[in-house]
């Protein structure tokens, strides 16, 4: 796509765009290739020496049980945090695109978790969830319940699932929100004449429609919880019990920040980078698809 | 038996009064166009009936049964929409059965029926197609064939033209009549369009500002106008009109010159249309300010010597020069009260 | 639509139970924080606020928790980190933006190309290689260390480039005609007709920054550089002699700037929003 009305000349151009690739090669292209370089070096035992080992660290990688079942983590979780995130904001947004009173207030606060931190996100359910200060965590206790996600690894599992998906309802709801304004009033009109009524008009008329918002919330909901989700996850359990809430991206810091495995960690990095090129790519083509519904 | 009954019928958005009282019979098979400016409530009237909107009071009756706080589901009606609302994920075969599977038809039945609109309409061969590889016309075919395939007892279209770019305009007006003739279903048309109503129409009904001002077969409205609004609504270009006094021989305008017409006392608006301004010599001066030759006619712009404006169809190609003398013929000449505007009989 | 009373009930329920399921914690949080500390750790944490308890807030803007900086200075990096990141994102993609959209140069299809690239990679998947970087210029502990790395990414260059491509031809030629070069056609034109787009992304890049966990925690060893959002998290740490009450007050304070941004920009930030994924 170019313009037709432009300015001559390149040295300004090139000045006004210097900036930001400068930063670029500074903070992207330089450590992407270092994570590539490393993923391909080993360490010794004292972290003395570095040993070019070519693709070995994948190779014991996608041997390693371990990394297998955090990809498989990884997995469930985004789709869970997905599902969840956006079953939420598609109930909210239905009922908040009706036309009932107060209608722009309740828009308003539904809106305004968008602002939350991640890592306060998780501080808040932890204070709801906690088993010995947290009201409902409290309440599980008292009435029976066997309550202490801090040792029961599928407890664990759901409670980080479900910060992570409460953070991002009120994202989901804005752009389900917009994609059922985008729905001409009259085509739903047309179909209540054709005696379409609620769930029916809902499942046949509405739902195709929203269609290509829901992939590209789909995606970009993948790429939140297996990334963003960090800091969530961190402040609730810290990838434990064990490694039960441990995904790609907690593994990824545990391994490189804590436990130095530099070659294994850039290894992990770079099948990260891979899996986010993807998705991205894929986001940027729906995205486009969506333009053009 | 009445298609379609209207009591009293009203509707105000909060503290706005958008339909003022309407009452409607309908006769089976009849077209009913509704005209008006922009603002007069023609499409929440129809949007009323469809079920769309929620009288704030009166009464809708169809085949004598009170629909008025029936869902639109549950009316049989069905409206061709201005800007179609055709469903975009569906292709032409399917926006058209939609209506039959909520129905719960089955699938042969559905097919042939289908089949059959799009016969009726010259749709077979677009039945694969999606909304938005039709053109416009084409799509107004589907949003038609959408309304016919369901065999409704009332057909509502709202502004279906206005889309259209002129040429299809005046073809897809013939259409629309030939097809509402041959399935005989009793239909109301909103346009703010007068040529449209009065072609389309078997009877017209004429709202302004929320009131139904006149309602009455095409030509009396044309010719008998219920007021001042009518009359300068329908038929272009508009009616000139005039102040003057009754008088034993007519009406005497500002200006003295006195128009044939039935005698009387007390003032009045003087209405009188451009196609009945004639050339008569030694008649009212008019200073020629504008000439549009249309072919067919010639539209004359100018102003009477006490400064009315005056607009003059004349025949062919009329010369015309800067001034000429005009009469207005006698049985072109409406009265109108000058406070009202309501027609004078008499 | 409305079909009468039946229905407003049923909506105003659900949405009425969205809007609790996001107030509850907030409320929780407010209230919790005017609680006495060792009340709470001993489980009587409640939803109704202790009056008595404000001065909870002054207490924690000056002090923290024990070893860790105040409150105060905490909100004062997250705002300073935030402000940066948001203006400096917008300046930096504004520029490259304007020169992408509105010139011809040679390479300008790989360098669109590479700013892309930047898109596919998110601070979470490059922190050690970048911390390396870091380390090699000197500038863990720093606050360009915390800020730069995350100004650099495209989505705000992304937005600008289709805003300005959709900028229609007679306002460049009128400007053009009118005398204006370049820079004037920029400063005095293209940036008040954008001036929506950039309020937009304001909000979207303060919220960003603001709420940053990872990378700060990595860069940052000196507590005096810690952001809010990573004081919080630490003051968490060791369970048994959490001071609840003082979480909660930061809780609090954390959550205050970005939700007024986002409350008081709502509009303009919804639009952005839509816009800014295209």
């Amino acid at each position: 796509m170019n313009r037709r009305t432009i300015f001559p000349g390149v040295a300004l151009p090139l000045l006004l765009v210097a900036p930001q690739l400068a930063l670029t090669g500074v903070f992207f292209l330089w450590p992407a290739g270092e994570a590539l370089w490393g993923s391909t070096q080993r360490q010794d035992a004292f972290g003395l020496r570095t040993v070019f080992v070519g693709f070995e660290n994948f190779a014991y990688l996608f041997e390693d049980p371990l990394y297998l079942q955090s990809i498989g983590r990884t997995v469930v979780f985004c789709g869970a945090v997905a599902a969840l995130a956006m079953g939420v904001a598609l109930l909210l947004a239905v009922f908040a695109d009706r036309e009932v009173r107060g209608r722009g207030v309740y828009r308003t606060l539904l809106i305004w978790p968008y602002a939350i931190a991640p890592a306060v996100a998780a501080v808040l359910w932890l204070l709801v969830l906690h088993p010995q200060v947290g009201l409902l965590g409290r309440w599980l206790n008292r009435h029976g319940v066997d309550w202490d996600f801090r040792l029961r690894d599928a407890q664990a599992f759901g409670v980080v699932v479900l910060a992570s998906a409460w953070k991002q309802v009120s994202y989901d709801f804005i752009f389900f929100l917009a994609g059922l304004q985008a729905i001409p009033r009259s085509v739903v009109e047309a179909a209540r004449m054709d005696g379409a009524r609620g769930w029916r008009r809902f499942r046949t008329i509405t739902l195709p429609l929203l269609g290509p918002t829901m992939l590209f919330l789909l995606v970009v909901n993948v790429v939140y919880a297996a990334f963003e989700t960090f800091g969530t996850i961190q402040a609730l359990t810290q990838g434990g019990p064990g490694k039960a809430t441990e995904t790609l991206v907690v593994k990824v810091y545990r391994d490189g920040v804590v436990n130095l495995d530099l070659g294994s960690s850039s290894a992990q990095s770079v099948v990260l980078m891979a899996g986010v090129v993807v998705l991205t790519a894929l986001q940027f083509r729906l995205s486009r698809r969506r333009d053009l519904e | 038996m009445s298609v379609l009954v209207l009591e009293g019928l009203r509707k105000s958005f909060g503290a706005v009064d958008v339909l003022r009282g309407i009452d409607l019979t309908l006769a089976d098979g009849e077209m009913l166009a509704i005209v008006g400016a922009s603002g007069c409530g023609k499409s929440t009237l129809l949007r009323l009936v469809a079920g769309l909107e929620v009288a704030s009071a009166g009464r809708i009756l169809v085949d004598g049964r009170d629909v008025t706080h029936t869902d639109p589901a549950a009316r049989d009606m069905a409206m061709v929409f201005q800007n179609y609302a055709l469903y975009p994920h569906m292709t032409v075969f399917d926006n058209m059965a939609y209506s039959l599977r909520v129905r719960g038809l089955k699938r042969e039945e559905i097919a042939r029926k289908v089949g059959e609109a799009a016969g009726l309409l010259g749709l077979e061969a677009l039945l694969a197609r999606r909304p938005r590889q039709l053109s416009g016309g084409q799509r107004q075919r589907v949003a038609m064939g959408r309304a016919i395939v369901r065999d409704p007892k009332l057909f509502l279209f709202d502004e279906p033209l206005s889309n259209l770019d002129a040429s299809l305009r005046v073809q897809m007006r013939a259409e629309i009549r030939r097809l509402q003739r041959r399935l005989g279903v009793t239909s109301l048309f909103v346009t703010h369009d007068q040529v449209e109503a009065m072609t389309l129409g078997d009877r017209l009904l004429v709202l302004h500002q929320g009131r139904p001002v006149q309602l009455d077969t095409p030509m009396a409205v044309f010719e008998r106008p219920a007021d001042t609004y009518v009359a300068g609504f329908i038929g272009a270009p508009a009616m000139n009109f005039y102040r003057g006094q009754r008088c034993a021989e007519g009406v005497r305008l500002a200006g003295s010159a006195v128009v044939a017409a039935p005698g009387g006392a007390g003032e009045v608006t003087l209405g009188v249309r451009p196609e009945c301004v004639v050339l008569r010599a030694g008649g009212m001066a008019v200073a020629v300010e504008l000439v549009e030759p249309l072919g067919s006619e010639t539209l004359v712009h100018g102003r009477l010597a006490d400064g009315g404006a005056v607009t003059a169809k004349l025949p062919g190609a009329a010369p015309v020069g800067e001034r000429i003398d005009v009469a207005f013929e006698g049985a072109g000449v409406h009265l109108f009260d000058a406070v009202t505007g309501v027609r004078l009989v008499g | 639509m409305s079909r009468g009373v039946r229905t407003d009930w049923v909506t105003h329920t659900v949405l009425a139970l969205g809007v609790l399921l996001f107030a509850l914690p907030l409320w929780l949080v407010f209230a919790g924080a005017t609680q006495d500390a060792a009340a709470i750790s001993r489980g009587e944490l409640s939803l109704v606020p202790d009056p008595g308890g404000f001065g909870i807030y002054a207490q924690v803007l000056g002090e923290g928790t024990r070893g860790g900086t105040s409150v105060g200075r905490m909100l004062l990096v997250s705002f300073a980190m935030a402000m940066t990141i948001a203006i400096g994102k917008i300046v930096i993609s504004v520029l490259s933006a304007y020169a992408i959209a509105f010139f011809r140069w040679p390479g300008r299809g790989l360098a669109f190309g590479v700013i892309l690239l930047t898109l596919m990679l998110p601070v979470e998947v490059r922190i050690i290689p970048t911390f390396s970087v870091m380390a090699g210029l000197g500038l863990i502990n720093s606050f360009m260390g915390l800020t730069l790395p995350l100004i650099a990414s495209a989505t705000a260059t992304l937005l600008f480039r289709q805003a300005f491509l959709a900028v229609p031809d007679e306002l460049v030629e009128a400007a053009r005609m009118d005398g204006a070069g370049p820079w004037r056609f920029l400063v005095d034109i293209l940036l008040p007709v954008s001036a929506a787009n950039v309020a937009a992304l304001f909000v979207i890049l303060f919220v960003y920054g603001w709420n940053q966990y990872l990378w700060p925690l990595l860069v940052a060893t000196d507590p005096s550089l810690d952001t809010v959002v990573i004081g919080i998290v630490k003051m968490i740490g060791s369970e048994t002699a959490t001071e609840w009450n003082k979480v909660m007050a930061t809780a609090v304070l954390a959550l205050v700037p970005p939700v007024l941004v986002v409350a008081l920009m709502q509009r303009w930030f919804v639009k952005g929003l839509a816009d800014a994924d295209k």
